[in-house]
């Protein structure tokens, strides 16, 4: 029933489930926010969430060792930003378009690897839950935040780290360079291809890690679109957090809660047709778009703009 | 900083498909000197540059700097040779702080980490003995145009340049910032700094340069000790022929105004105020010139004003009609023509073809069109007319537009507009980035138009031009007008004027 939702253990169970339900929001959204701010708009993040999560789960399957699936996972999503990165950067082909492509390359490659080497779903063993001592044994909170797989606790702890490297390295200078003008980058010297590559390359790997940590930690199982459009959330919540780590994260929660919430009231039996409350986090994706404030100045000027020098 | 003895470019020939930019051209700068490189648009200035900086390779000739030859890449091989260059379209990362834009591509002394208080403090030193003024931790965006300049040369200066190389430097100050701007440079050569300063504007050469190079279609006109030269001599060696910049106007003999405009007010792009409360009248034979520094409200009134963008308040009157906020369809049938700032996103389509874009205001007119199909016979001789008429060069009526050059695209807009006979022409910016002999020929036009009694509201930044054709001036800034003057008024005064500093003053 609908006041069952207001129990203080399910308030407890909601908010869980949505710290853990963030971590592949995050680590996608805050991979494409290196891209973005570079002034490449990647959308095929979905894609490269998919392939990985394969990539992690065949690994797990084979060798029961969840450190190497996740390593498989990165690497194949490195790969795939690279590719992606050539395809954009070098060929400057357009971004909207080639992303689609990614994405569809991904979907169908995924479930075709899957059909032919494991075929039928099969659950395995992931990352398990570790308690952190102490924190974990705080009333409500310890609950919360401190009890979880080894990926959710490193999702979080990206946001500083982005944000670090981003805004107080050598490194984060020039990738806001080239996003906001290449011209002037590139006549001091900077490569804008390769510090496209670069950040696409992170992405990748990061985009590897999200899908790694559905496929080897929260769901421990592989199918046909397992992301089911996280990977576009993901690119939507850059635009949201305005392309600011901190801001991506509480857009990341927003949803991950969103999702939570109805995921509960599903698991309640609160008699809301699930075909409504399925759809809650997409209806909030355009709604969060089309509120989001657009900061014209953190964005991006060469988002999407291909480099090319000049006259 | 290395100082630079000599630096000399030899028989550089660069081709493009289709123009030689550059043949056979020598070119040499000494350490504390300015050497002015003058031309019109296309004269080959830019690509010279462009190859001394590393951006372009050249087909033909050598660099020497102290009389060794070197081979120069690639912007960072010219400024590690001491090459520095201030772009005419500032290479700064907006939304960036001043120490950020200067740090930038520079290895920092706590790698991987920056060492931005590390920049600030030597920039501070740097200001100080240039008496470049500059907040290092002032976000570039927020700047001024004249401290973004400052923000360039500070940067370059920073990397050791030996040699600046100024783009066409003063398009965009006001006469007190170009002054400042001079001493600056006089300080950089007494430190023995060399500077090739780029221009088209022949008193600044005068009064800045030791030496000037004129290039014309590629090739050098002479090189000339500027204390040798006169600016009349420069102007013939840069066109082929006399040149002329004063124009007699016949008497305004109507009082009648086309173009009323009463407590304007419209916002930009960014949704903050940019036209404030602003009134202004044309009348027929009349133009008006509206000087002040870019960004100052001028194509937000020119946009307004023509209904491209939404008045927020106030009013437009045209022959006493209330045309506020009218559809662009609307102020073209009632006589209005607009020579757009933006010339290939607003005045042309660039991939249509010149017959096309001639045709784009009045396609539908029984002239042109038989009903719903267009009559391309017609079309043909119309736009044929207009080509002749206007003197618009063009290899056919169906070649793109956006092959042509940008003179001939402003003539062929010009053509489109007054071809309509309008009451009253809107003409924003009509002569920038054009070369000297279509500038000539386009202010030409403007008079005639003037004589025939159309009311002109000349909207320009460059005080020359309004200098030369307005009848009267206004000078805005920060959207409003804070003054309307005679053209004899001293250049000194309209200075300080488009930097704000009369506001409120001296409504003749």
């Amino acid at each position: 029933m609908i006041s069952d939702l207001f129990s203080l253990n399910v308030l407890i169970g909601i908010l869980t489930s949505g710290v853990r339900l963030a971590t592949s929001y995050l680590y996608a959204a805050i991979g494409e926010t290196f891209g973005q701010i570079s002034g490449v708009l990647n959308l095929g993040v979905e894609g490269i969430m998919l392939v990985s999560a394969y990539a992690g789960y065949i690994v797990v399957l084979k060798t029961e060792d969840p450190w190497l699936g996740l390593l498989a996972a990165i690497l194949v999503g490195m790969v795939m930003g690279v590719a992606t990165a050539f395809i954009s950067v070098t060929l400057k082909a357009d971004q909207g378009i080639s992303g689609i492509g990614v994405y569809l390359f991904g979907l169908g490659f995924s479930d075709l690897l899957f059909r032919v080497t494991v075929k039928s779903p099969q659950i395995l063993k992931g990352f398990g839950d570790v308690a952190i001592p102490v924190l974990s044994d705080l009333p409500v909170i310890g609950h919360i935040f401190f009890n979880h797989n080894i990926l959710v606790y490193g999702a979080f702890l990206l946001v500083p780290v982005a944000w670090f490297v981003l805004n107080r390295t050598t490194f984060g200078l020039k990738i806001r360079a080239v996003g906001q003008n290449p011209e002037a980058a590139d006549s001091l010297g900077i490569s804008v291809a390769r510090m496209r590559y670069a950040t696409l390359m992170i992405g990748g790997g990061l985009s590897g890690v999200a899908g790694a940590s559905l496929s080897i930690a929260l769901l421990n199982m592989f199918q046909q679109n397992i992301t089911a459009g996280q990977g576009f959330i993901a690119v939507a919540l850059v635009y949201f957090g305005a392309w600011k780590p901190y801001r991506v994260m509480l857009g990341c929660l927003l949803f991950s809660m969103v999702n939570a919430l109805q995921l509960w009231i599903q698991t309640l039996g609160i008699p809301i047709p699930s075909d409504i409350a399925l759809m809650m986090p997409y209806v909030l994706t355009i709604v969060a778009l089309v509120f989001a404030a657009r900061s014209v100045v953190t964005q991006p000027a060469a988002l999407t703009k291909p480099f090319e020098r000049g006259e | 900083m290395t100082t630079i003895q000599s630096v000399e470019l030899r028989g550089i020939t660069k081709r493009f498909p289709g123009v030689l930019a550059n043949d056979n051209i020598s070119f040499d700068v000494r350490a504390g000197e300015i050497h002015a490189l003058l031309g019109e648009n296309g004269a080959g200035k830019s690509t010279l540059m462009k190859i001394l900086y590393g951006l372009y390779k050249p087909d033909a000739g050598e660099i020497l700097i102290n009389g060794q030859p070197i081979r120069i890449k690639s912007p960072t091989d010219a400024l590690r040779q001491g090459i520095g260059m201030v772009h005419q379209h500032f290479q700064l990362v907006p939304p960036f702080t001043v120490a950020e834009n200067v740090a930038l591509g520079l290895a920092s002394s706590r790698e991987p980490l920056t060492d931005l208080d590390v920049v600030s403090q030597r920039l501070r030193e740097l200001s100080e003995q240039y008496g470049l003024r500059v907040d290092p931790n002032a976000l570039v965006w927020q700047l001024a145009v004249g401290q973004q300049q400052r923000v360039e040369i500070l940067k370059a200066l920073y990397r050791d340049a030996a040699l600046l190389i100024l783009d066409e430097p003063t398009a965009v100050l006001v006469p007190q910032e170009v002054d400042e701007l001079f001493v600056t440079l006089r300080k950089l050569t007494d430190t023995g700094h060399s500077l090739i300063f780029i221009s088209h504007k022949l008193h600044e050469v005068m009064a800045i340069s030791d030496r000037v190079t004129v290039l014309r279609d590629g090739r050098v006109a002479g090189t000339v000790a500027t204390q040798d030269t006169t600016q009349k001599d420069l102007a013939r060696m840069m066109v082929g022929r006399d040149v002329v910049t004063v124009w007699d106007k016949p008497e305004c003999p109507s009082e009648m105004a086309v173009l009323r405009v009463e407590k304007l007010s419209a916002l930009n792009d960014k949704g903050l105020p940019a036209v404030k409360n602003l009134s202004l009248s044309v009348c027929a034979n009349e133009i008006l010139g509206v000087a002040g520094v870019s960004g100052n409200g001028q194509r937000e009134l020119a946009e307004t004003i023509v209904g491209l963008r939404r008045a927020t308040s106030g009013s437009v009157k045209v022959l006493n009609n209330e045309m506020t906020n009218h559809a662009p369809a609307a102020m073209i049938a009632a006589g209005v023509a607009f020579i757009p700032e933006e010339r290939m996103t607003m005045g042309v389509i660039r991939d249509f073809t010149v017959q096309e874009n001639a045709i784009l205001e009045t396609h539908a007119d029984p002239g042109l069109a038989d009903g719903v199909l267009l009559n391309f016979g017609k079309i043909q001789k119309h736009a044929t007319r207009l080509v002749r008429e206007y003197d618009v060069k063009t290899p056919t009526l169906d070649t793109p537009v956006k092959s042509l050059s940008g003179g001939n695209i402003q003539k062929l807009i010009m053509a489109r507009e007054l071809t309509r006979q309008p009451k009253l022409l809107i003409a924003a910016q009509p002569t920038r980035g054009v070369d000297i002999g279509a500038s000539e020929y386009i202010h030409k036009r403007l008079i005639q138009e003037r004589g025939r009694g159309t009311a002109i509201l000349l909207i320009s930044e460059d005080l020359d031009e309004v200098l030369a054709l307005a009848d009267r001036i206004a000078v805005m800034y920060e959207g409003e007008i804070v003054g309307i003057v005679e053209p004899n008024t001293p250049v000194d005064e309209l200075g300080l004027m488009m930097a704000g500093a009369t506001k409120g003053k001296s409504e003749k």
